[in-house]
């Protein structure tokens, strides 16, 4: 059985229908790329995969424990909430608590998790915070930022605030980790940094799914690439068998002029 | 008359003046967040009863309020008048939680949908989410509206004199026309001002704490 499956998702705004049919499974510790076009429903896939949206139709698992099937009834708040902590997500624009310096942003949840609603002397909830804390300022170092740890996002730039948001959003040690066109609201000059970040997870072993419009990383750091065109999944393979030989047309076109630019 | 029992006098209007100013604060504030919620509702008609109550309020003006909300009992109703104060109050505390009500609505609204969805995929409850992330950026961000509308009621607290209520400006009119004298009535002018004064600096304070981050 395959880590994540994703079987039949429709899904539809309004009278648009924006997904027509999703199939696709992933391996632990895979990385899977997702490219396409604008409006092709990349965004909305991984939205669906995060609870953000829910699909019309369909049934999406991970590890075998039932995250969504559109034939049964809807899961509680309660259960969505402990269900979604198999994703994590990283957002196009970085979503940051403007409020909380960058060591608050990363420990927040987890602090609130594990403290909330549960009966803690003052002693143990000190030591449980100290310890989130910790395990914060370890994720902080490993995106190169130890020494902003106090800062607020305002005072820095929009890689190092992508960077603290993958630490946050790794916080939590999800199953599965989604990336959000992760530089796409970046200076080019700023995308390097958190690609590289991305990079480095792969060799820790994480699962990941990146929506990007960066063709050369999803080439170099995908195991397996999703082309989508039109809600549906187009083309399916390696990044050498989509990249290299695509079968379809829309695929070989969609490069072409990604590769113009 | 001298300065001293004139101004023995007017401390006592002072005095009402201020505690009008305070009670309409202290309960128009939470009262205002409980009246945004029902103008946000989902269910269309608390949300529609709450707009048009709203719209109601800010469409009419104070002094006709209180002026209704004391004489309305009696000729409607035959009941007995409230008592003068208590009136003022009432009429106050529904106005400006109204106008509060509209403020913070803004505020809410003017979070981006972001905060609430990396607050959701990082599994937090809907009240963690609106108590953790939400609420200080909307505090922070309606600080200088709110602190228009503070100012507002020192001076709207005046009103009460429509219903012979011994305020600040009906303290010092009593004195002006018992004793011809005029200048009572440039010396509360001077409370005022005062009291605006203290409270622009407060509210200075306020935001500057806030500052420490921006966006």
């Amino acid at each position: 059985m395959a880590f994540l499956e994703v079987k039949g998702v429709y899904k539809s705004f309004g009278k648009t229908p924006v997904l027509k049919g999703i199939d696709f499974t992933m391996d632990k510790g895979e990385v899977l790329a997702i490219i396409g076009s604008s409006g092709s429903g990349k965004t909305t896939l991984l939205r669906c995969l995060n609870f953000l949206e829910t699909p019309d139709k369909g049934q999406i698992s991970v590890n075998g424990d039932k995250l969504f099937d559109s034939e049964e009834p809807p899961y509680s708040d309660r259960e969505k909430r402990e269900k979604r902590l198999h994703f994590g997500l990283v957002f196009q624009s970085f979503n940051l608590f403007p409020q909380k310096s960058v060591l608050k942003n990363v420990s927040l949840a987890p602090g609130l998790h594990e403290t909330s609603g549960k009966k803690l002397t003052k002693q143990e909830k000190k030591e449980i915070l100290k310890r989130i804390d910790d395990n914060s300022r370890r994720l902080i170092d490993m995106v190169g930022l130890s020494e902003k740890a106090d800062s607020y996002p305002c005072q820095l730039s929009g890689g190092q605030q992508q960077r603290v948001a993958i630490a946050r959003a790794l916080a939590l040690n999800p199953d599965i980790l989604c990336f959000d066109e992760p530089t796409s609201a970046l200076d080019p000059e700023l995308t390097g940094e958190v690609l590289k970040v991305i990079r480095e997870l792969k060799t820790s072993d994480r699962t990941m799914i990146v929506v990007t419009h960066e063709m050369n990383f999803a080439r170099g750091v995908a195991d397996k690439v999703i082309f989508m065109a039109d809600g549906i999944i187009e083309e399916y393979g390696t990044p050498d068998e989509v990249f290299g030989a695509p079968k379809s047309e829309k695929t070989k076109s969609f490069l072409e002029k990604s590769l113009e630019r | 008359m001298g300065f001293w029992e004139v101004t023995k006098q007017l401390a006592d209007g002072f005095g009402v003046t201020l505690i009008i100013f305070g009670i309409t604060l202290l309960c128009s504030l939470p009262l205002g967040l409980v009246i945004t919620f029902g103008s946000m509702s989902k269910f269309p008609p608390i949300k529609w009863l709450t707009k048009t109550f709203v719209w109601i309020i800010r469409g009419t003006p104070l002094m006709l309020q209180i002026i209704l909300i004391f004489y309305g009992p009696g000729l409607l109703f035959k009941m007995n008048s409230l008592p003068r104060m208590t009136a003022v109050l009432i009429a106050f505390v529904i106005n400006y939680s109204c106008y509060f009500s509209e403020i913070y609505r803004g505020g809410i609204e003017s979070i981006s949908k972001g905060q609430y969805e990396a607050g959701q995929v990082l599994g937090m409850t809907k009240s963690q989410i609106f108590f953790k992330i939400v609420l200080f950026q909307v505090v922070k961000r309606i600080v200088p509206p709110m602190g228009n509308e503070i100012i507002t009621l020192v001076k709207d607290t005046s009103l009460a004199r429509v219903i012979a209520v011994a305020e600040l400006v009906k303290a010092a009119e009593n004195i002006v026309s018992m004793r011809s004298i005029i200048w009572p009535l440039f010396y509360i002018g001077a409370f005022y001002l005062a009291f605006s004064a203290l409270l622009t600096v407060l509210l200075n304070l306020a935001e500057k704490k806030m500052n420490y981050y921006s966006g």
